[in-house]
């Protein structure tokens, strides 16, 4: 789920807020606790299975994590394997796969994010010009409609059409060109994962625009057009500042996922001979981890990265709270 | 708005309009392609004659689609697997979502915070991995329900929603003597039929697509859902096993495979075809909630 939006974000930063000032009232107030607990027992009782769920499968393994800094021996379990310190990282850092693991993630999550981004923002605001209802209404149904395939399917699909006897070879041949094999080709890794990103995720992100833009007054546009605004001046000068807040909270979350490329998609489309472009951390991490069992290194991979992406989010969301006053807290 | 449009915003007006038309028609393409190629004999898929509406029309692929034990089984494990799994997401996300909506809950933002954190940061697939394992869930049917019980985005569309439920209705029938079960069971429930329905599909969807989970922690085939199935045929190329049985020619037999592809990538997707109209509604509505401000 990406589809974050500022209210509601906000609002659990506002609770976060307001967490800290109760957690000093419990310490001097445990009376009022008691009363609490008593008046609504069974809300707590009601919440009592979800904080289990979260403690163990999602706290626990932030525990666990102390095996990137352990030599990880089975038998003697997580807190019993002996401490290493950073050795794992450091042979993560010296290994030579590291830049070409650190360049392949970089680069898809950057030029993911410089195309996927944009696009469903301008389709939102195109859409949004559209006056025929029947016409808004197809093309909203059409381009939805890919968001709903699984990661499978799409893989499936790219497969059947970028094959040197498919679909997309044969137009080519049509127009005089020579087949190209663009599964096998590290080159165009990049570009059919970030285009088929495009194809399937731009109609489904706009919805969080459109829904933005269709709260802008009207009255603003009769304005405008008054004084004689055209209609893209008014795109430009009215609907782009009106959904600026939305589109600097994606951004943000965005941002914080650029060194996060999914694992599912890559790893689909991965084969021996593009491995050059398109081994990313995540799928190391799960080669290394999984399938060669090597946990306290993988682990220590992935926590590099985990804690990449989380001073990522931290550093965007600090600037866009300077520069725009909007932000996630 | 009784101006007229000027020249300039004409032009923009069908510039618009094409430009949109044509994104439409990008996105609907493949899916049309490969609709129609399913249906056609795999002969004029593969010399490119096929290209818009299905040639030589057959359901012969289907056949041997619906023939195939393994599809069939993996069918029905996704079946197993969407429904339990989406009946105990909807059960935690009530559980965690009312408690969360309600004002007067001590400690309230202290918890959000706990389970907002884990969206920004979390232990990673190895130290998951190791518990899952510890745990003894490894090939078997739990692990892909528990370790997704719920989803913290989810909690707070279904929060926002519960919180535009006036608190009047709750603090009214508290004083009736009403306890806060039987506040959520017969007051807010009942209000609640659209965020649970949008609920339903979106985790739903999420259990029919996904792979990562059992490719990960399942060993055995027969336990396979449908998505990895599909990732055997339509990605390992393991379809050719598939007709080995049948004494075609080498040719034939290529050609039964390019079909039976296109044929395995409709029928994954059959469920979604149907629902496809309701998904779409709820979907969107599940989206706008979450973009109101509660």
């Amino acid at each position: 789920m990406t589809l974050l939006n500022k209210t509601t974000v906000e609002e659990a930063s506002k609770d976060q807020g307001f967490s800290s000032k109760k957690t000093k009232v419990k310490k001097n107030h445990w009376l009022e606790w008691k009363k609490a607990f008593k008046k609504n027992w069974q809300l707590y009782l009601l919440l009592t299975p979800v904080i289990l769920y979260f403690l163990v499968f999602h706290y626990y393994p932030l525990y666990g994590l102390q095996i990137a800094f352990k030599d990880f021996i089975a038998t003697k379990g997580i807190t019993g394997s002996p401490w290493v310190g950073f050795k794992h990282f450091e042979r993560f850092f010296d290994s030579y796969y590291f830049w070409r693991l650190i360049k392949n993630t970089i680069g898809i999550g950057v030029f993911t994010l410089l195309v996927s981004f944009p696009v469903p923002i301008i389709i939102a605001l195109l859409l949004n010009e559209v006056k025929s209802l029947r016409f808004k209404k197809f093309v909203q149904t059409v381009i939805y409609a890919p968001h709903f395939l699984s990661t499978v399917v799409v893989v499936g699909m790219l497969l059947l059409f970028l094959k040197p006897d498919g679909m997309i070879n044969q137009v080519l041949v049509l127009f005089g060109g020579t087949p190209l094999d663009f599964i096998s080709e590290p080159a165009w890794f990049k570009s059919i994962y970030v285009l088929s990103d495009v194809w399937q995720t731009m109609g489904w992100s706009s919805i969080i625009y459109i829904a933005a833009l269709a709260a802008v007054d009207p009255a603003q546009h009769e304005a405008a057009m008054m004084d004689g605004a055209s209609k893209f001046q008014r795109i430009i000068h009215i609907n782009i500042p009106a959904i600026m807040p939305t589109i600097i909270i994606l951004f943000i979350l965005n941002m914080g996922s650029v060194m996060a490329v999914g694992f599912e998609k890559v790893f689909l489309m991965q084969n021996d001979l593009n491995m050059s472009a398109s081994d990313v951390i995540s799928t190391f991490v799960y080669r290394s981890g999984i399938l060669e069992a090597q946990y306290s290194f993988s682990a220590a991979v992935g926590l590099f990265n985990s804690i990449i992406n989380f001073i990522l989010l931290i550093m965007v969301n600090k600037v866009a709270k300077k520069v725009s006053d909007t932000s996630l807290w | 708005m009784g101006l007229r449009e000027s020249r300039g915003d004409r032009a923009f007006t069908i510039f618009n309009y094409i430009f949109l038309a044509v994104v439409a028609i990008i996105v609907l393409y493949p899916l049309l392609f490969v609709l129609s190629a399913s249906f056609s004999n795999p002969q004029y898929v593969i010399s490119g004659e096929m290209w818009l509406w299905p040639k030589e029309f057959t359901i012969e692929a289907y056949e041997k689609v619906f023939k195939n034990p393994d599809i069939i089984n993996g069918f029905i494990n996704t079946m197993k697997y969407t429904f339990f799994g989406t009946l105990l997401n909807v059960v935690m996300t009530i559980c965690a979502a009312y408690p969360l909506s309600r004002r007067d809950l001590k400690g309230k933002g202290f918890i959000m915070a706990f389970m907002v954190f884990t969206m920004f940061f979390s232990g990673g697939l190895i130290p998951t991995y190791l518990l899952i394992r510890d745990l003894g869930m490894i090939n078997t049917f739990w692990v892909m329900i528990i370790p997704n019980a719920v989803a913290v985005w989810n909690i707070i569309i279904m929060r926002t929603f519960f919180q535009s439920i006036p608190y009047e209705l709750e603090e009214s029938a508290t004083i009736d003597g009403a306890g806060n079960f039987r506040i959520l069971w017969s007051i807010i429930l009942p209000l609640s039929f659209p965020v649970i329905a949008v609920m339903v599909l979106f985790y739903s969807v999420g259990h029919w697509n996904s792979y990562f989970q059992a490719l990960i922690y399942l060993q055995d085939q027969n336990k396979f859902p449908l998505q990895l199935i599909l990732r055997q045929i339509l990605i390992q190329g393991q379809a050719d096993d598939m007709i080995q049985a049948t004494s075609e020619s080498f040719l034939a037999q290529k050609l039964s495979v390019e079909g039976l592809k296109y044929a395995v990538l409709i029928v994954a997707n059959l469920p979604m075809l149907m629902l496809y109209p309701f998904l779409q509604r709820y979907f969107v509505k599940g989206v706008m909630i979450g973009s109101l401000k509660g």
